[in-house]
């Protein structure tokens, strides 16, 4: 029985916890390393792209639900979603002619391409500020908990309970549809073989006839999608707060390279890495201590390696560890 | 200085003297004196773009470690805690945290010397693991209960380790110090590696230097904020020039309000301070870039492979000016906090004080050092006229529309309208004239 518990505990404060902000990252992540891969550059705007596509989703949402529309017990953000995808997809091909495709003509190096982002950074930050301000908005509505903790003590008979949130679910089941779209695209479709080929050899693939502005408008879309998707699980999940996203970019950078830059597969597996890492190091282990060893062997501190506060470094210490062994990342090899 | 730098000067005392006559001579002097920490700033910065072409967005880190150095060095001493007692505490509790944080330092380094110098392959791994792993439960195991010792002292006036109570003008040094032994750390592992890897670890470290700062109540009080730093030598205080007979003579001689007086003299003294080493710098700079070390940082800039062909050692000149640039600015941080007698952890955010020093520079003109002075005042002014008069300006573009949530919202705003702005200014520079107002010759 006692195991069960710390089974449970484990469950609940752990691993479902973990599974849906790996999700989250590991969302976010592919849209770094395809626009490292296709575009060379690490974006430092993309928190705040993922901030303006959960913005244009919640106005979305609002919209709705003042409206009435609803489709409950899901929440009305899913709803809302296409059409920040959308928006954000037109911004970002905007961006793209306005800004990035001066310096891919010119063969700038990828360093300028970085601080170019910074500006573009700025630009959406004071936009999101602008438009929705910069207090915590909560748009989460749709149906609380899958399975409450009440009711699974209830059920089971065990003194913990396992709580499974509804956002939790809706993260890890459109999480699980978009990387399975992405990698279908990725590998099966004309334009997506044609994304890799250019990723992995550019003069390559040019001298076999693939358009390089189409490749990169492709991507630009496919990025603003994994954004809003990405941001607004998470917003679900947690709440908004424009510099909560700002924030992200350092877990998010941190699971894209330890993946491999450039690697989908690799950034999926690196934000589960991170995600799985940053709660087990800030979870206090207490609890499930108890329940599997004998009474008198409890311990007495919280068990905990590092304090919540502490989560950037973790991924920043992955991140380094990357670094420092694996320049190319776990999936890439010798690129 | 050639014509067009003497005209863009000219343009931005234009600005500060327009601030001063319209708004008040109060806010253009408090307005002007973090102008010349922004410069400061931005020459650090300069140092390592402009000279160096690397990319670092851990300013904001920098800047907070020489803050945290002005607590330190000019904090009022904390006998009780630091000579505290308690559960698990078999030194003085402040002794007892230096000797765990030596600890852990003397881990790390001898994980460095046994991954250096065993063979490769698994033994190797595994025994660098073991200490790693072995040592954070050492270093938890002694410094845990210091700190809670420590912390436990008075946490509503206390709470932390306490300082020498030294002149904060000392702090100014030791702030360079401290961000520059950080660089030093940060660049020896992601230096050498792709440019893009330097601006994401160095963001990492500043968010944990910022959340060590905000979350560590030993070392400066966290979140409840340190105040009552003295000021540094010679700055007096308004109130004891107020006390003084000889000053309130002269005020009178000259037919000067002795408040007025006060307050303008303290921030002259402190523009004044600023300004020397503004220039000192500016000096040993100019110095250093039209040396033969300079040539070769240029060189190494313009073409990293043909600088190290000539058999130039690209990576260690790259950490040394990347510690130099972090000094720099450490240094200026260290500054900021001596003037303000405060330090506020929340206010240290990347956007600030990382990529607004940024855009000063690369608006400025990224290789130049008068380009840097030149955007540091010019952005530092746009930034904080916001501040002061951007209620004044929305308030009066509003004034037609009728009280109620839309205006409301429009004044809300308006401060964040200035990161659009200057996001614009940053890419219309970057396009049109990525040399900035001031370009290298």
């Amino acid at each position: 029985m006692n195991f069960l518990n710390a089974l449970v505990a484990l469950l609940n404060f752990v691993v479902i916890p973990a599974a849906s902000y790996g999700a989250q990252l590991a969302v976010g992540a592919l849209g770094v390393t395809l626009i490292f891969g296709i575009l060379r550059f690490s974006n430092f705007a993309w928190g705040d792209t993922m901030a303006f596509g959960t913005m244009v989703v919640i106005l979305f949402t609002w919209l709705f639900q003042s409206m009435g529309i609803s489709i409950a017990p899901l929440p009305t953000a899913l709803l809302a979603l296409p059409f920040g995808i959308l928006i954000t997809a037109a911004f970002l091909l905007g961006t793209d002619r306005v800004v990035y495709q001066f310096y891919r003509r010119q063969k700038a190096k990828p360093i300028i391409l970085v601080v170019v982002s910074a500006g573009v950074m700025f630009i959406m930050n004071g936009l999101v500020r602008m438009i929705i301000g910069t207090e915590e908005q909560n748009f989460a509505d749709g149906g609380r908990f899958l399975i409450s903790a009440g009711d699974f003590k209830a059920w089971t008979g065990l003194a913990e309970g396992l709580a499974i949130k509804g956002t939790t679910a809706v993260t890890l089941v459109t999480a699980l549809l978009t990387m399975a779209a992405l990698f279908w695209f990725l590998q099966k479709t004309r334009t997506g073989k044609s994304m890799r080929a250019f990723s992995d050899n550019e003069d390559l693939a040019l001298l076999s006839g693939i358009n390089p502005d189409r490749v990169v408008q492709v991507t630009w879309v496919i990025a603003a999608a994994l954004a809003v998707i990405a941001g607004t699980l998470y917003g679900l999940d947690k709440s908004f707060r424009p510099f909560v996203y700002f924030s992200l970019l350092l877990p998010i950078f941190a699971s894209a390279v330890v993946g491999g830059l450039g690697s989908p597969m690799g950034a999926v597996a690196g934000g589960f890495v991170v995600a799985f890492s940053e709660i087990v190091v800030t979870y206090a282990w207490k609890k499930v201590l108890t329940y599997l060893v004998p009474e008198s062997w409890a311990p007495d501190s919280l068990m905990q390696l590092l304090s919540t506060d502490y989560k950037f470094a973790v991924s920043f210490s992955i991140l380094i560890i990357v670094l420092l062994f694996m320049p190319n990342g776990l999936f890439n090899k010798g690129k | 200085m050639n014509n067009r730098a003497v005209i863009l000067f000219a343009g931005v005392a234009l600005l500060y003297v327009l601030t001063g006559v319209l708004l008040s001579w109060n806010v253009s002097l408090n307005i002007l004196i973090l102008g010349l920490l922004s410069a400061i700033m931005a020459l650090g910065v300069n140092m390592q773009w402009g000279y160096a072409g690397l990319f670092s967005t851990g300013i904001v880190g920098s800047i907070a470690l020489g803050g945290l150095a002005v607590v330190f060095v000019s904090g009022a001493p904390v006998p009780q805690a630091f000579a505290a007692g308690g559960p698990g505490v078999f030194l003085s509790a402040g002794w007892q945290l230096i000797f765990g944080l030596t600890v852990a330092v003397a881990m790390i380094a001898a994980a460095v010397v046994i991954w250096t110098y065993m063979p490769r392959g698994r033994p190797r791994a595994i025994t660098v693991a073991a200490v790693l792993i072995a040592g954070f439960f050492l270093y938890r195991a002694i410094f845990d209960p210091a700190v809670t010792a420590i912390e436990a002292f008075d946490p509503a006036t206390h709470g932390n380790i306490g300082g020498f109570g030294l002149n904060s003008i000392w702090a100014w040094p030791v702030g360079g110090l401290f961000a520059a032994i950080a660089a030093w750390a940060i660049g020896k592992i992601s230096l050498g590696l792709r440019e893009d890897y330097l601006a994401i670890a160095t963001l990492g470290i500043a968010e944990i230097v910022i959340t060590a700062i905000k979350s560590e109540d030993w070392m400066a009080r966290g979140v409840k904020n340190f105040i009552n730093l003295p000021r540094p030598w010679p700055v007096p205080y308004e109130v004891e020039m107020q006390a003084d007979p000889g000053f309130l003579a002269f005020c009178v001689n000259w037919g000067l309000s002795p408040i007025t007086a006060s307050t303008l003299a303290v921030k002259g003294i402190y523009i004044g301070m600023f300004s020397l080493v503004l220039a000192a710098l500016i000096w040993l700079l100019q110095r250093a870039l039209n040396s033969p070390w300079g040539r070769m940082m240029r060189a190494i800039r313009d073409n990293e492979v043909s600088a190290a062909a000539m058999g130039k050692d690209v990576k260690r000149q790259h950490l040394i000016i990347f510690i130099l640039g972090s000094a720099v600015v450490g240094m200026a941080g260290a500054m900021y906090v001596s003037m303000l007698g405060q330090l506020v952890p929340g206010e240290y955010t990347t956007l600030r004080f990382t990529f607004l020093i940024w855009i000063m520079v690369i608006v400025g003109g990224s290789g130049n050092n008068w380009g840097s002075v030149l955007g540091g005042l010019l952005v530092g002014w746009l930034w904080l006229i916001v501040d002061n008069a951007g209620p004044l300006i929305m308030g009066a573009v509003t004034s037609g529309l009728q009280d109620g949530p839309l205006k409301d919202h429009l004044i809300d705003i308006a401060p964040q309208f200035r990161l659009l702005a200057l996001g614009v200014a940053l890419l219309l520079v970057l396009r049109f004239s990525p040399r900035g107002l001031l370009p290298e010759k």
